[in-house]
């Protein structure tokens, strides 16, 4: 039998372990509460209800003039730039590393059993790159782009290529590790049958693999893609270029009805490209 | 020792997964070059791990396996390849790259042949139309070549599998359960296709097939194999109906190891017990 259904059979009787934890996770809100400085009076008190009429007023009506328009127009594409460069470095950084960390591909399964029978310092390589190629994608991934920007700002200087090496590393990561997933969760017998035929690794991922995973594999990329429009935008704010760098100079300005436009343009921007990636999946 | 009109020597061969799932024990057979085989036996019998022993996918747990005169415990890499290449595998069903054009499913049996680079183009532009045109007329759907393969039916996909075995061109030819997932008529159309294909080229065929009529009737030797092992190695006329009575008595059905192994889309279940 197995422990998960033991736990199930026999519930063990009467514990206090499930109260204690309870009360602990009411003390750690409590605590926080205060800590977070989470203050709900801000809404209610004339000062703070002053600087949020403030800047919502401020913010009506969006500044649509020509002028500024015309101004937004460079950052705007160069938003668009950024995202589509940091994500491509991604799916350069990604694919080759998710393929290493795909299990079915260097260690388990069926496509590895004849090459690695008998075989254990080969199997203990493999085994040795796949965890590497796995441990490189989540340090990159688990440092967020803001944090990588900031970083590359520092490494490269200010302006857009900061914002792509960012995008490029941080969602490099993300997309090797759901690659990985993507490849793992593909049928295997095709797969063996182009083994047992004498294709090699690359044949068969090209043949077998790849086919089989196409509309996944699209599709999240254009998702990220949707998501580095959005991320560019942030990573303005670190001096790494595009919108967020206007909507930074504006704030400053506290001429909160530009900040609105820019917010109207990114969001046009995002809906754009989900559009646009809509169209290319449905056309898979 | 094997001798070079042996395609196959087994020599106790045994395969055990993880620790102690045996799935075959103590097998011994010779199969001749030109020789046609058939496989009979309870499902979970073992035949598909024996099948893949015969085309290298699996290593024996134990014992010796040679092909050609060649101990398969000495391949590896590049020659295991080029041994793989030599023979042509048709399997049950999901076999075939499901969103790939027929074309390509077919000349995926060059792969062996093939430059990496060459076969990438060959997915831009395919490469030798016409022998790809020319399997599939053999198998009598050369009107299909440009189709999805994923849009045809069950038994049109297993005559896009064995033209991809003609354009292989292999010594030997297997087939694990070629006919269990199409209706009887075209069974028998797909099994003389196997035979007809391997006299003319006078390739060496083994076949596993749940039908024993089938077994009995087309092929000149039966090999009954149940519970991991060989229960006889006969010319039909000398199989009774009490040895086949024998041979499927006992059997739970779906209870063998190989049963996950050879149910379709349960690479799953095979890779955790691998």
């Amino acid at each position: 039998m197995y422990p998960a259904e033991q736990s199930l059979t026999h519930r063990s009787p009467k514990t206090f372990f499930p109260y204690l934890f309870a009360a602990l996770f009411l003390l750690v809100l409590i605590d926080s509460w205060q800590r977070a400085g989470i203050d709900p009076e801000v809404f209610f008190e004339a000062k703070g209800r002053d600087s949020l009429w403030k800047f919502l007023n401020g913010m009506f009506p969006p500044d649509l003039s020509r002028n500024f328009l015309s101004l937004m127009v460079r950052p705007a594409l160069e938003t668009i730039q950024i995202s589509l460069w940091g994500t491509l470095f991604a799916i350069v950084i990604g694919l080759p590393l998710g393929l290493l960390g795909t299990n079915t591909l260097m260690v388990r399964g069926i496509l590895n059993e004849a090459e690695l029978e008998g075989a254990p310092l080969r199997r203990a390589l493999r085994y040795g790159i796949y965890v590497l190629a796995r441990a490189v994608l989540s340090l990159f991934r688990c440092i967020p782009e803001f944090v990588w920007a900031l970083m590359f700002v520092r490494a490269v200087g200010l302006g857009p290529f900061p914002g792509v090496l960012a995008i490029g590393v941080a969602y490099g990561g993300m997309l090797g590790k759901v690659y990985s997933e993507i490849f793992e969760s593909a049928n295997n017998r095709p797969l063996e049958a182009l083994q047992s035929l004498g294709a090699n690794k690359l044949q068969i991922f090209f043949y077998g693999w790849f086919p089989q995973v196409l509309p996944n594999f699209v599709s999240y990329t254009l998702y990220r893609w949707e998501c580095a429009v959005r991320a560019s935008a942030v990573l303005g704010l670190v001096g790494a270029g595009g919108l967020g760098q206007q909507i930074e100079i504006s704030m400053r300005m506290f001429n909160f009805n530009e900040v609105l436009t820019i917010l109207i343009i990114l969001f046009l921007m995002v809906a754009a490209v989900d559009y646009l990636s809509a169209k290319v999946r449905a056309s898979l | 020792m094997a001798s070079s009109q042996q395609q196959y020597r087994l020599e106790s061969v045994s395969k055990v997964f993880g620790r102690r799932q045996v799935a075959l024990e103590g097998i011994d057979m010779a199969i001749h070059k030109g020789e046609r085989v058939a496989l009979i036996g309870p499902s979970g019998a073992g035949k598909t791990t024996l099948f893949r022993l015969l085309n290298c996918t699996l290593r024996p747990s134990s014992g010796r396996l040679w092909i050609n005169g060649e101990n398969v415990e000495t391949l590896h890499g590049q020659r295991l390849r080029q041994a793989r290449r030599l023979i042509g595998t048709v399997y049950q069903q999901h076999n075939l790259v499901p969103r790939l054009r027929v074309i390509h499913n077919v000349l995926a049996g060059k792969l062996g042949q093939w430059s990496t680079i060459r076969s990438l183009f060959s997915l831009a532009r395919p490469r030798d139309v016409e022998l790809a045109h020319r399997a599939l007329a053999q198998v009598g759907i050369s009107e299909k070549t440009f189709e999805r393969t994923d849009e045809l039916s069950g038994g049109q996909q297993q005559r896009v599998a064995i033209a991809r075995v003609l354009v292989q061109d292999p010594e030997v030819i297997l087939a694990d359960e070629p006919v269990s997932s199409v209706d009887p008529s075209l069974a028998v159309t797909i099994v003389k296709l196997l035979i007809d294909i391997s006299q003319t080229t006078r390739k060496t065929l083994v076949v596993s097939l749940h039908s024993v009529d089938l077994a009995l009737a087309y092929f000149p030797r039966v090999i009954g194999v149940s519970r991991g092992s060989i229960a006889f190695d006969l010319s039909p006329d000398k199989i009774s109906e009490e040895m086949l009575e024998d041979l499927y008595a006992g059997a739970v059905r779906g209870n063998g190891v190989n049963e996950a192994v050879s149910v379709p889309g349960r690479a799953i279940a095979y890779s955790s017990i691998s």
